[in-house]
């Protein structure tokens, strides 16, 4: 231990509180929901908690009963947070979850055993509480990563503790029961492993081997994705089904073009050519101001943003993409049009990203995923128009009759 | 006594990675170091790419303070190709600039800061009718019930019971430094919780207009959310009044919460307002254009220099005094370590000098950071709520100097006191409520103009890349909620070919230079700084804290030459 430690040799101050994770931390005793029920949570509350939990998770209301008996017999688990090479972006989003309902619940459900934004600890007071939760929880803790790994220069380009973010990683893998890397740094390196990736940054998933990791995609990702993840390990047992990128289906198995609520606009060939322009204020298509809806598998549509206020292209802005790998690379710039994606009306013909989805569609949720993964990985490949070329001569919109 | 030294690493309830070492002789720090211990190249990154792209580049640089970094990238893009945004898009920016600020200090002062005061276990013992009944001697704020504080207390010693102790496990609960009665303890535990659930809510006028947050989107030229009081999916009439009533919802916390609990709470903490002054000087670049974004005048914070705790004299603040210097950083310059570089020219390529991992002292080293050294004309600077106040008191701004006055009054101290580890988070509850305040003003401003028939929110006229210079430089500045920011930009043939940031963290955090020159944190610690006990460095997080640090921010690098990254082919 180095300097700071709390061992009370030396110290000057009278017997303090020792506050400590308990050994077992799921073991059948004191159940949740009566822990809850203590805490002022009424179970009416806790079912609207679960039936919440089971429409984000895609199971329907029927799933909400069988979400409740699992964690109704839980005591709260293990969350080791660990925060890399990274902004802090993610776990602010994650501050934001849901309706406060939701958010209190979240906090009731898991012991935060270690998260260095708001944590009391410091120092090695905190590596310690770091070193008891993964000690006395082996085998049991949900590990929750933010942040990518610098791998050049022997990793020296984060370091916590004086160690650098590879081995604290390592270690804290180890003994995790589900391992959730949340947002794009720990997906896949994110900005700083765009080029030139001047650190050698990557994703949790090209670190740790031989262990099931989901990548909670977005910079930064919905709380809720984060939140309903962490639910589906509690209920279910198992991580959720995932895309061939780690994505959880319930979250990423969708374009956004397709769940988008301007797609009629783009349907009916109605788009916004300039920002500001008439088309713009009356909510119309954003593709071709450089949207790459049509290349993003995200929630965003449906989920939306911050209790449900707004979200990206509802708010005027066209998607960046985001929830893709190498988006800063792929993506850019962001107000080029995606090429190969024509617009006006000749949606059947033209949007060959669209028909492979709706093959998925109507052959299963297996061919849907599969149709996604593939075209998402076409999306990735496309090159983005720098300069798109002029927009075709008095394409004014028409507005839209008003009674 | 012997020297200790003192490792605290990581320092926690901060953005980033930060890594403090100290010595301490009977119970005083003698010296200190501050080692920023991440480092990213978002910079880098950034050459070669299309400069209206840049914003949600530089915005990933922090997603705490999630809209600074992408307003000061507009603004230095618009300024390299002499754009001026309708006044439309700067009213939305001050609202959305000035929500992060108001957003910002509450959750530091509650989430961050207060365990640093605030003693969660002692709140155990509480009364509750106690502690309402302080809580409604202080304000109106509704929630100081007795009903609300026991059912809070209630939580909270079933959360204790259980054990499982979470984010508060092996907090220094019981120091003796901690000296609030178990009442005043609770009723900072209530609104601990509390604001959690505020800070979700008031978010949204980011989400309204920028899509989400963290990480709302802007657009270069002005914003993408268009106004139309007639259509369904843009500013109207309905968001507005949404707006309004989260404007609404910040102003009542902050009044009825934030600010009467930090001025309690102040109260028996006197003592630290003689404890963690350090560097003398202190610099605001100024914020809140209400006109030309050119004309400081009307900046609503104003701009300036402060030297040597000098009130009388606000000296003006011009970019080219700034200079950064490596000589206690892992970076390598080509013309030599030992000279300062301004952002214009800078160069960054790091280089690491560091011991391997894992690290025992940094303390020993000639280079110990990945954190720069800005200085201002050869000085290190104060950057944040107290140099802004600071100036804005010491230039006799109308809204700051009564709300000075009369803290410094109920406190009973002088202005000296704001020299201080105290002056900092009181500099900062005082500049949230004026802030808090001024968002009403801007949002009338904006409806104004609405209902004067102006919906701009974008100037388009130097969209194309074909009508800009072949070269061009520009210089955004943002005096952001930790500190003066500045974003500098080079753009070559539509392309951006250096691009530099001097960011709030990098002053307050800069490691010493070549004249030996302690950065703010180190300055501060060794300030007439107690640590009473080394193994429970409560002290240390205390000052630490009172700066807010955010260290992805700090932390940057550009490439020397400025060569292209990528070549993209315009059509």
């Amino acid at each position: 231990m180095q300097g700071a430690g709390r061992s009370p040799a030396n110290s000057l101050m009278p017997e303090k509180t020792v506050i400590s994770p308990p050994a077992i931390p799921w073991s059948d005793d004191a159940p949740l929901v009566e822990q809850l029920a203590e805490r002022g949570v009424s179970r009416r509350e806790f079912l609207g908690f679960c039936t919440q939990m089971a429409v984000v998770l895609g199971l329907g209301s029927i799933g909400a009963p069988r979400i409740a008996r699992a964690l109704e017999s839980l005591k709260r688990p293990s969350v080791v947070w660990l925060s890399l090479q990274e902004c802090t972006g993610c776990t602010e989003s994650v501050l934001r979850s849901g309706d406060p309902t939701i958010g209190s619940l979240v906090l009731d459900l898991v012991s935060l055993d270690f998260q260095e934004n708001l944590m009391a600890a410091a120092g090695s007071a905190a590596e310690s509480a770091l070193a008891s939760a993964m000690k006395e929880n082996h085998g049991k803790y949900v590990l929750v990563v933010t942040g990518s790994i610098p791998l050049n220069e022997n990793g020296i380009y984060t370091c916590i503790a004086g160690r650098t973010a590879k081995e604290i990683l390592l270690e804290a893998a180890e003994g995790a029961a589900a391992i959730i890397a949340v947002g794009a740094c720990a997906h896949w390196g994110n900005i700083q492993a765009s080029k030139p990736n001047p650190t050698g940054a990557v994703g949790v998933s090209d670190v740790v081997k031989g262990k099931d990791v989901v990548n909670i995609a977005g910079c930064p990702p919905i709380a809720e994705v984060v939140t309903g993840t962490i639910v589906n390990f509690l209920t279910f047992g198992k991580l959720p089904a995932t895309d061939s990128d780690g994505r959880p289906l319930f979250a990423y198995g969708t374009r956004i073009h397709d769940s988008c609520s301007r797609r009629a606009h783009y349907d009916a060939g109605q788009f916004v050519e300039r920002f500001d322009d008439e088309a713009a204020k009356k909510g119309w298509c954003l593709y071709k101001v450089g949207c790459k809806g049509p290349a993003a598998f995200s929630p965003c549509p449906v989920f939306m943003w911050n209790e449900h206020t707004s979200w990206p292209i509802g708010a005027g802005h066209p998607c960046l993409g985001c929830t893709e790998r190498k988006f800063w690379d792929t993506m850019t710039p962001f107000y080029g049009r995606l090429p190969n994606v024509p617009g006006v009306g000749v949606e059947h013909t033209a949007d060959l990203l669209g028909a492979a989805l709706a093959v998925g569609a109507l052959g299963g949720v297996l061919a849907h995923a599969a149709a996604t993964g593939v075209n998402r990985l076409r999306a990735r490949e496309l090159p983005v128009i720098n300069n798109p070329p002029p927009p075709p001569p008095p394409s004014s919109p028409t507005p839209t009759p008003k009674a | 006594m012997a020297t200790t030294k003192v490792v605290v690493d990581p320092i926690t309830r901060i953005e980033g990675h930060l890594r403090i070492e100290a010595q301490a002789d009977n119970g005083r720090i003698s010296n200190a170091w501050a080692s920023a211990t991440q480092f990213r190249g978002i910079e880098l990154v950034l050459q070669g790419r299309d400069p209206r792209d840049a914003w949600a580049f530089a915005q990933r640089i922090c997603g705490v303070c999630t809209v600074v970094h992408a307003v000061a990238s507009l603004r230095a893009v618009e300024d390299a190709l002499d754009i001026k945004i309708p006044p439309n898009a700067n009213l939305i920016r001050n609202l959305t600039v000035g929500m992060q600020f108001v957003h910002d200090h509450v959750m530091h002062f509650y989430h961050l800061h207060a365990l640093d005061w605030v003693d969660i276990v002692s709140a155990l013992k509480a009364d509750p009718v106690k502690a309402a009944a302080i809580g409604q001697s202080l304000s109106s704020y509704p929630l100081n019930s007795v009903p609300h504080f026991r059912e809070v207390q209630e939580k909270l010693k079933k959360f204790v019971g259980s054990g499982q102790l979470g984010i508060f496990a092996n907090g220094y609960w019981g120091h003796p430094a901690y000296v609030l009665p178990p009442e005043v303890n609770l009723l900072a535990a209530v609104h601990y919780l509390d604001a959690l659930d505020w800070q979700r809510d008031v978010v949204r006028l980011h989400t309204i207009f920028g899509g989400k947050n963290p990480h709302p989107n802007f657009l270069v030229g002005g914003m993408a959310s268009a106004i139309s009081l007639s259509d369904l999916t843009t500013i109207n009439s309905a968001k507005l009044a949404q707006i309004h009533g989260l404007i609404q919802t910040a102003q009542d916390f902050v009044e009825q919460v934030y600010w009467p609990d930090l001025v309690a709470i102040a109260g028996f903490y006197k003592d630290w307002a003689k404890i963690g002054g350090g560097t003398k000087n202190y610099l605001a670049c100024g914020e809140f254009p209400e006109g030309d974004i050119k004309d400081t005048s009307s900046l609503y914070f104003p701009r300036g220099i402060i030297k040597n705790n000098d009130l009388s004299k606000v000296e003006p603040y011009d970019h080219q005094g700034v200079a950064e210097y490596i000589n206690s950083s892992w970076y390598t310059y080509s013309g030599g370590d030992d000279k300062g570089l301004h952002p214009y020219q800078g160069e960054s390529t790091p280089k690491y000098t560091g011991p391997p991992t894992p690290w025992k002292y940094l303390q020993d080293e000639k280079k110990y950071s990945w954190m720069k050294a800005p200085r201002y004309n050869g000085m290190a600077m104060q950057v944040g709520p107290l140099p802004r106040m600071l100036v804005a008191f010491a230039s006799g701004h109308k809204d700051v100097v009564p709300l000075v006055a009369d803290t410094l009054k109920k406190l009973g101290v002088g202005p000296e006191a704001l020299f201080s580890t105290l002056g900092r988070t009181a500099a900062r509850g005082i500049e949230t409520v004026v802030i808090a305040r001024r968002l009403s003003t801007w949002y009338d401003a904006l409806v104004k103009r609405i209902s004067d028939g102006d919906t701009r929110t974008f100037d388009e006229s130097k969209w194309e890349p074909s009508t800009w210079p072949k070269s061009a430089k520009g210089y955004g500045y943002l005096d952001a909620p930790r500190g003066a920011l500045g974003h500098w930009v080079e753009i070559d043939n539509g392309q951006i070919a250096r691009y530099q940031c001097v960011v709030p963290s990098t002053w307050n955090c800069s490691p010493r230079d070549g004249q030996g020159q302690l950065g703010p944190y180190e300055a501060a610690l060794t300030d007439n700084h107690p640590l009473k006990n080394p193994e429970q460095p409560l002290e240390i997080l205390r000052t630490i804290h009172s700066f807010d640090p955010c260290l992805a921010c700090g932390v940057h690098v550009i490439d020397a030459t400025g060569r292209l990254i990528t070549k993209v082919t315009v059509r």
